[in-house]
């Protein structure tokens, strides 16, 4: 890991419109609606560390995701990879240059892959798309070593999708991530349809692919015991924002924000300590109208009138980045 | 120990289709006491589901139970005639389904739907019914039941869906209730919830709980003993404290040690190569055999029986005595 950083998120704000049609606003005298799925996040990944969020579902990970890979527009903020800004169009072209630098591995392999297209077609594709290989024998060469780096057999091409299982169609997802010789991989909840023993075989692939490539991972993931092997750095999203950034390490053993503290104990206990959890009370609101102020105070044990009326901004305790007025005041 | 509720013996499941005869649960037997928890863990495809829809037959043909017993209380119910059938199940089996929109009716009120099932079970009139579904809402922790009572399952979230559906199960006071997956399409917060919910109802009523999951969490939570389930056999069976700290059988072994830890160093996960077999390409002798790090001479050719190791019960041919002779 450097201390290069390769992708610069800074104040990003997603809207999604979730009004009426227009006729029933004006019959039903409503106003439009908006739907904040990410509140003014700031992130910094740096080269060759995986960076991972983690919250609820409704908490606007996938939406982040797909911002940074350029699936969607953010609304307000910049996106910056590798110094160049996405929505900077003077630079039309390296831009595009760019794009083959960034890959995105998807949650269901059963979805995220063509019925009908043959294997080494759906691997080969990133290869022509961005004119990496021009001649059709290297284009089968390549797509050939691209399956065996992700442990298939070359000749696996021949086949179609379903004529493998769920782990296998994932590390065909990996192999077309790779073509295009990425630096930076988003993967949303890449392991959360399969099974634990493949699951482990999927992110041990993923482990090695990093070493030997160098490459760069956000790494999106509702599991925490997942997070934990596989991250460097953790973000915990809540309604839209960050409540807390900080080394895996301190966060797991030093959560500081209330809400990351919730997160944690609410894991089942595979050790068995047989320590009492405490219980959580209540869930995500509704994005469409968030609470005021702090938008975790319904369900904060240690909230109090500033906690309602004051967005909290986010300081620096012991290298943790938390947004929470307890902490700042100490009360926790 | 008294009479197991719920006892089944060398139940097979089997799938005839037009190539081939599928062998989807083969000879697993167990038991349940009453308020005990049973886990039942495995990968999918493992035959977790069908053991559990083969109880309380719900079986979608052309399944079909091929072979073996299944005793509740005392009685014998997997040839019982479908009027019978339905009598028990809601009433005396129960079962949560993994998905809780689905198991809902769109287009009901939730009272209405809950109202329904306790006069189908209780001798009530609609007054009383109603009284105890508010009840019932109130024990599995649904916020205002007297005014929730009377929305549409769209206007609850997951985590309350659920709520809703085990009130549902509770209503015909089931002395068995078989969760089928019921925290998986939850959040972990959410899930917490309704695993102490879960728990709460054994230890206040009774329950058995036959609690289906792949999450090994789960089953450390709140099962007494589980059951390891590998291409339709039970592979092993045995208190959960045991088989999650001391894990006798190699597929046990490697299932624990793919489950990335949450305490200690962050090592790399122990991978078991291979998946798990088809239905119509089982291997012979132990199913687990080719993917088994410890295969040796017997494994190739013959199942091996349930073996007691410790309180265990393992089927695996390295525990055998013979073998070490």
């Amino acid at each position: 890991m450097s201390d290069t950083i390769l992708v610069k998120v800074e104040n990003l704000d997603r809207l999604f419109d979730v009004s009426k049609p227009l006729l029933n606003r004006i019959i039903e005298h409503e106003k439009r609606q908006f739907l904040r799925a990410v509140d003014n996040l700031s992130i910094e990944i740096k080269q060759g560390e995986t960076f991972a969020l983690v919250g609820e579902s409704g908490s606007g990970k996938s939406t982040v995701a797909k911002m940074v890979v350029g699936l969607l527009e953010p609304t307000k903020g910049r996106i910056e990879i590798d110094n160049l800004d996405l929505s900077d169009k003077n630079k039309v072209k390296e831009l595009r240059q760019m794009r083959s630098e960034i890959q995105m591995i998807f949650q269901d392999p059963f979805a995220s892959l063509n019925p009908r297209w043959r294997v080494e077609k759906i691997v080969s594709e990133p290869i022509i798309a961005f004119n990496l290989e021009s001649e059709n024998e290297a284009i089968i060469k390549r797509t050939g070593e691209l399956l065996s780096l992700v442990g298939l057999a070359p000749s696996d091409g021949r086949k179609f999708p379903h004529e493998f299982s769920g782990g296998q169609r994932q590390r065909i997802c990996i192999a077309r991530a790779l073509a295009s010789n990425p630096k930076f991989i988003v993967c949303d909840e890449p392991t959360s349809a399969l099974d634990v023993s493949v699951q482990a075989q999927i992110l041990n692939l993923m482990r090695d692919l990093q070493d030997k490539f160098g490459l760069t991972f956000l790494f999106i993931s509702h599991d925490l015991s997942v997070v934990r092997h596989m991250a460097n750095r953790i973000g915990v999203m809540y309604l839209g924002r960050l409540v807390e950034v900080a080394d895996t390490k301190s966060l797991f053993k030093n959560p500081r924000h209330p809400y990351t503290r919730m997160l944690l104990d609410a894991i089942p206990d595979l050790e068995m300590s047989g320590k009492e959890r405490k219980p959580i009370e209540g869930e995500i609101p509704n994005p469409i109208n968030p609470p005021t102020g702090c938008t975790f105070h319904p369900r904060c044990p240690l909230a109090n009138e500033r906690c309602k009326r004051e967005i909290p901004a986010s300081f620096n305790i012991d290298g943790n980045e938390v947004t929470c007025h307890a902490v700042e005041e100490g009360r926790s | 120990m008294s009479e197991p509720l719920l006892k089944i013996k060398d139940l097979i499941v089997e799938f005839p289709t037009r190539r081939a005869l599928l062998r989807a649960v083969d000879k697993v037997s167990f038991e349940i006491a009453k308020g005990e928890v049973l886990g039942v863990v495995g990968e999918s495809g493992a035959g977790k589901s069908l053991t559990g829809a083969a109880i309380i037959g719900l079986l979608e043909p052309p399944g079909r139970i091929a072979g073996g017993e299944i005793y509740f209380d005392g009685q014998r119910i997997d040839n019982l005639a479908d009027e019978q059938m339905r009598h028990l199940r809601g009433k005396r089996i129960a079962m949560i389904f993994q998905d809780p929109l689905t198991s809902l009716n769109p287009l009901y009120r939730v009272g209405e739907q809950l109202i329904e099932t306790i006069q189908t079970h209780l001798p009530m009139n609609k007054k009383q019914a109603r009284k105890r579904a508010i009840e019932l809402l109130d024990e599995v922790g649904i916020p205002a039941p007297e005014t929730r009572i009377d929305g549409y399952p769209h206007q609850f979230s997951g985590g309350m869906r659920q709520r809703v559906v085990i009130a549902l199960v509770l209503a015909g006071e089931p002395d068995l209730i078989i969760a089928d997956e019921p925290t998986t399409a939850l959040d972990v917060s959410i899930q917490a919830q309704i695993i102490s919910v879960l728990k709460r109802l054994c230890s206040e009523r009774g329950t058995a709980i036959m609690l289906i999951t792949h999450d090994m969490g789960v089953i450390a939570e709140i099962a007494d003993r589980m059951a390891v389930m590998y291409s339709g056999q039970i592979v092993e069976i045995g208190k959960t404290y045991d088989l999650i700290k001391n894990p006798k059988h190699p597929y046990t072994k490697g299932l624990m040690g793919s489950i990335p830890s949450m305490s200690g160093e962050v090592k790399r996960l122990v991978q078991i190569p291979g998946s798990m077999p088809r239905l119509n390409d089982i291997p012979s002798g132990c199913s687990f055999h080719p993917r088994c790090s410890k295969v040796f001479e017997p494994c190739y050719s013959k199942r091996s029986p349930q073996i007691k190791v410790g309180q265990s019960d393992v089927a695996c041919w390295l525990y055998s005595e013979e073998d070490k002779k």
